[in-house]
Parts: C-alpha cells; sequence; structure tokens
C-alpha cells in the first residue's frame, strides 16, 4: 500500500511572515521529498524599476527586504557606479562598510533568536533580540531610521558619521561582543539544542555548488566565498577581519558561521571606526553614460546581485536584481529530504529566508514614554507571580 | 590577458570577449553554443552561476548568464542574443540546478523558451495568468 502523504506548509505560514508555499511529501514520519513554490509576495521591482529615476530607485530596492536594506540599495549603486566608472570617496566607503556590517549582525541576531523560537527555545529568542535592540538603536542614531536607513545613493552616502556617535556604537559594541559571546558558549555546550541541530538538514558542498547556494548557507557546506573577500568593495580591504568556514552544511554549522562571524563585524567595525577618513561623503555626478554594470555585495544571507543596463538617461533600461534566498531556498529541495517532519520546519528556516518585522520595546503615548524596559521585565515578573500563584491554589 | 579567457578563446575562436574594467568582462557567442560554454564554465572551470537576466533591446532579446569565478572576484556574463519573433535557446539547468528556477522566470516574464527544460511551470506568475502577456517585453502596455 502507497502511505505517501503531503503535508502543505503555507501560503500562508503560521510561523513565518511571508507566503511561501511548500509541499512536503512524507512517508509516516519521514520526508521523501519537496516541492517548493513561491510567487505569492511578488511586488514587480524588476518592471517599476524601469520607470524610476537613479536616485529614486535606492529607496524602491530598499524595499525588497526589510532586513537586507542596505544591501540591496548599496549593490544597486555600485552596479551605477560600475557603468558610470565613478569613483566614491574614501570616507563613504568606510561609511558604507560600518552600515553594512552592523546590519549583518543585526540579521544573524535575528535568525539567531527566530531559531532558537523554532526549537522551543523561546529563552534564546527572547536574548537574541534583546541585544539585536542596541544595533537597532545604533542605526537610529546614525541613519535616523531603525530599518530602511537610506544611506545609500549613487556616488556616497547621504549622511556622515559624527565623531559623539562613535564613542556611543563602540560601548554598544562591547555589550553586542559580550552577549554574542555568551550565546556562542551557550548553545555549543547545550546537549538539547545540539542534538536538535546536529546532522539535521545537512547540504553536501557537491549539491551547494550545483545550486549555487550563497552566504552563511554555502560557507557552512565548505565553500569559502564571500564577496566581500573575493570582490572586494568598500573598505573591505583595508580592514582585518576572516572569513568563517565550516565543513559540516548541518544546522549547527549554519548556526556557528552566523555566530562567529557576529565577531568578524564587530572587528571590521572597529577597524573602520579606528582610521575614519576625513573628508566627503559623495561625488557629484553629471549624468551616467550608456552602458552596464554590475554590483553585488555580501549581504546577511548572502551575495546580493544587481545588473544595470544604463541607457544614458536618467533612468535605467533593464535592471536586473537577485537576492541571495533566491538561490539558498531551492536547495532546500535537497536538505529537507530524509528527514523527520520536525526538523523539516527548521531546515527551511536555516537559510534564513527574508522576514521584516521590527517592534518597538519602549511605547510612547501622546509623545510621552509609558513603559521603559524595566516596566516590561516587571510586569513580567508579576504575572510570572500570578501565574505561579494559581498553579498553588 | 587572463588565462580563463585566453582559455575562452581558444575552445570558442568565434567568442568577442569586452573587458569592461578589471573584474567585469563580457562574452557574447552564438545561442547554439550555450551548452557547450555553460558546461565549460560550470563543469570544468567550477566557475558558479550566479543569476540569468534577461533583456528586450533593440537587436533582439538578450540573454546574459552571469557566471561568478570566486576565486578571483571575476563575473564573466556570457551574452547570447536570441530572435524576437520566436525567441528559443536551450537549457542549462541539467547542467547546473541554479539556472533552473530563473529560466522558468524568464520563460513566464519575457517569453523566452528554454528547450528541454523539465519542469517549464509558472514560477511568479499566477496560474492564470495569460500566456501571452509578457511584463518585461518591451510592447507590454
Amino acid at each position: 500500500m502507497n502511505n505517501r502523504r503531503i503535508i502543505p506548509i503555507g501560503p500562508y505560514h503560521p510561523l513565518q511572515e511571508e507566503p511561501e508555499f511548500f509541499k512536503l511529501i512524507v512517508e509516516g514520519e519521514k520526508v521523501v521529498a519537496l516541492e517548493i513554490n513561491i510567487g505569492y509576495n511578488h511586488r514587480g521591482h524588476e518592471f517599476l524599476s524601469q520607470k524610476m529615476t537613479y536616485e529614486q530607485i535606492p529607496y524602491l530596492v530598499e524595499r525588497i527586504c526589510g532586513i537586507c536594506s542596505n544591501s540591496h540599495p548599496l549593490a544597486f549603486v555600485q552596479a551605477v557606479e560600475d557603468a558610470g566608472k565613478i569613483e566614491v570617496p574614501e570616507r563613504a566607503k568606510y561609511i558604507r562598510t560600518i552600515n553594512h556590517e552592523l546590519e549583518r549582525i543585526h540579521s544573524h541576531l535575528l535568525w539567531l533568536g527566530l531559531a532558537g523560537h523554532f526549537i522551543g527555545y523561546n529563552t534564546v529568542w527572547m536574548w537574541a533580540w534583546k541585544y539585536r535592540e542596541l544595533v537597532l538603536d545604533i542605526f537610529e542614531m546614525i541613519t535616523g531610521n531603525r530599518n530602511h536607513y537610506a544611506m545609500n545613493k549613487v556616488g556616497g552616502v547621504r549622511w556622515d558619521i559624527k565623531d559623539e556617535h562613535i564613542l556611543v556604537m563602540e560601548k554598544s559594541l562591547n555589550e553586542v561582543e559580550k552577549a554574542v559571546g555568551m550565546f556562542t558558549k551557550a548553545i555549543l555546550d547545550d546537549p538539547v539544542i545540539r542534538a536538535r541541530l546536529e546532522g539535521v538538514g545537512v547540504l553536501p558542498k557537491e549539491v551547494a555548488i550545483d545550486y549555487g547556494v550563497v552566504g552563511p548557507t554555502a560557507r557552512a557546506s565548505g565553500l569559502a566565498i564571500d564577496v566581500r573577500k573575493d570582490d572586494p568593495h568598500a573598505a573591505y580591504d583595508r580592514v582585518a577581519w576572516d572569513i568563517v568556514v565550516f565543513e559540516e552544511g548541518d544546522v549547527l554549522a549554519k548556526a556557528k558561521v552566523r555566530l562567529l562571524e557576529c565577531f568578524e563585524s564587530i572587528k571590521i567595525i572597529r577597524g573602520c571606526l579606528k582610521d575614519l577618513p576625513k573628508g566627503e561623503i559623495e561625488t557629484k555626478i553629471d549624468e551616467i553614460p550608456p552602458g552596464e554594470g554590475i554590483g553585488r555585495t555580501e549581504a546577511p544571507r548572502g551575495e546580493v546581485f544587481h545588473y544595470v543596463r544604463t541607457s544614458g538617461g536618467n533612468f535605467p533600461l533593464r535592471h536586473k536584481i537577485r537576492a541571495p534566498s533566491y538561490m539558498n531556498i531551492a536547495s532546500n529541495e535537497y536538505a529537507c529530504v530524509g528527514y523527520s517532519i520536525a526538523d523539516a520546519a527548521l531546515t527551511l528556516a536555516a537559510v534564513d529566508p527574508c522576514y521584516c518585522c521590527t517592534e518597538r520595546l519602549v511605547v510612547f503615548e501622546d509623545g510621552k514614554k509609558r513603559f521603559s524596559y524595566d516596566d516590561i521585565l516587571r510586569m513580567s515578573w508579576e504575572k510570572t507571580e500570578k501565574l505561579k500563584a494559581r498553579m498553588r491554589r | 590577458m587572463r588565462e580563463l579567457e585566453r582559455e575562452i578563446r581558444e575552445r570558442f575562436p568565434e567568442v568577442e570577449i569586452f573587458q569592461h574594467s578589471p573584474r567585469r568582462f563580457y562574452i557574447t557567442i552564438g545561442k547554439e553554443k550555450i551548452r557547450e560554454i555553460a558546461q565549460f564554465l560550470f563543469k570544468e572551470r567550477g566557475l558558479r552561476l550566479s543569476i540569468i537576466t534577461g533583456i528586450d533591446s533593440r537587436d533582439g532579446i538578450e540573454i546574459l548568464y552571469h557566471f561568478s569565478e570566486d576565486k578571483t572576484g571575476t563575473y564573466w556574463t556570457v551574452k547570447v542574443f536570441l530572435d524576437k519573433a520566436k525567441p528559443k535557446v536551450d537549457t542549462i539547468s541539467d547542467i547546473t540546478k541554479a539556472a533552473s528556477w530563473i529560466e522558468r522566470e524568464i520563460w513566464e516574464l519575457l517569453g523566452v523558451e528554454f528547450i528541454g527544460h523539465p519542469n517549464l511551470v509558472p514560477l511568479l506568475t499566477a496560474e492564470d495568468w495569460p500566456k501571452d502577456k509578457f511584463p518585461l517585453r518591451r510592447d507590454y502596455e
């Protein structure tokens, strides 16, 4: 008798924020095949982009994803700069690097929190997101926005980093570094987390090459690829840092890559802040000549690729965008098969498909702060006490 | 001259190679050679297929295969030109799986047929999207 069953996940996923449809084909508890349907969230960016000017497009591509909202505009402006052979001032390059690395830390902490949530470890989720707040606060200080930073423009950046920002950043980074150190130890020491992540959702190296996966997904499968090292842009060749690579290809390796990358990011930001050069933050641009250009950056999830065909006018003739998840999600066809249904949710999340959600911890009402962090903590304790009292009854 | 550039010229004498900047190369080749050059770049030289771009331009439909050579950080973009009336090109999705989704996408958005693609069903558009409307064509209203 055929005991194959189909378990549909999506299109409106109970756990994830974005619509994607995974059809798990199972025999008993074991996943034997996976079909992926995407396209529920298609917003036609490439179509829209052809009708917008080079000044407007960074704001458009920023909205591709709430988390990679520095990577996409950065890749786009680099593509236009490649097409127009535009040189960017040194200071702007350093500022771009700092923003880009801050984005990586906050994205990796976001993923860590979600991974903790998926395996039922809500403590990991709460703590990771608590320290992610510090990074978002830095963003708010530098750019005025917690997400959608609107920092990149063709020829430079829009806001400068002030001296007083540097002191605050250094203090916050010390705190984040301590927290990430704590997570790394806690996760590697915890037998339950290891049991859930080790040897699960393995993506071997040759399959990773075949699917063309990028970013932490590739680096956890032993592929030492990283745009920041391979094709140095911004200020990545001016500071010392290392690529993090693991060979195992399982979910644990992906977690390790992301955790250790946070340390490298902090190292890069410190290096950039130390020798931040003085001077202009943007070049004046007359016109973009006809031609073509390729821009690529290493987003937290992997390589972001933008191709621009310019026509000599003020808008592109064609703008091709490739986000890292486009390559990474497809590899789940392989990584989920052979494991149990319970592991599938985690494996699907391990490539870090995109989410966008940012909630403030501070509540404002009529312009006044209503609850602070301490208030919320106190309320949470009070509620726990109440629950305990009810259970004792 | 780069080593890979020399090898490509030896293997495919008819190619045109244009160096845009130190790390950006554009290779123009006949569409009947695409499988051969993809095989060479991906299987023999270990380049990664980053993405494929389709452009409806004045000279016809251009298909651009962006291959990334990760150890040097170089992009080798292979260009083929297709006839606008009946755009058709061989699939490379059996050479690298990375081409599978994007070929489906170009097929539905630009109307290019990828001969031999095993699963040419819509990727992004709805199932009831009209089969003769291609949003990325110039004449699309």
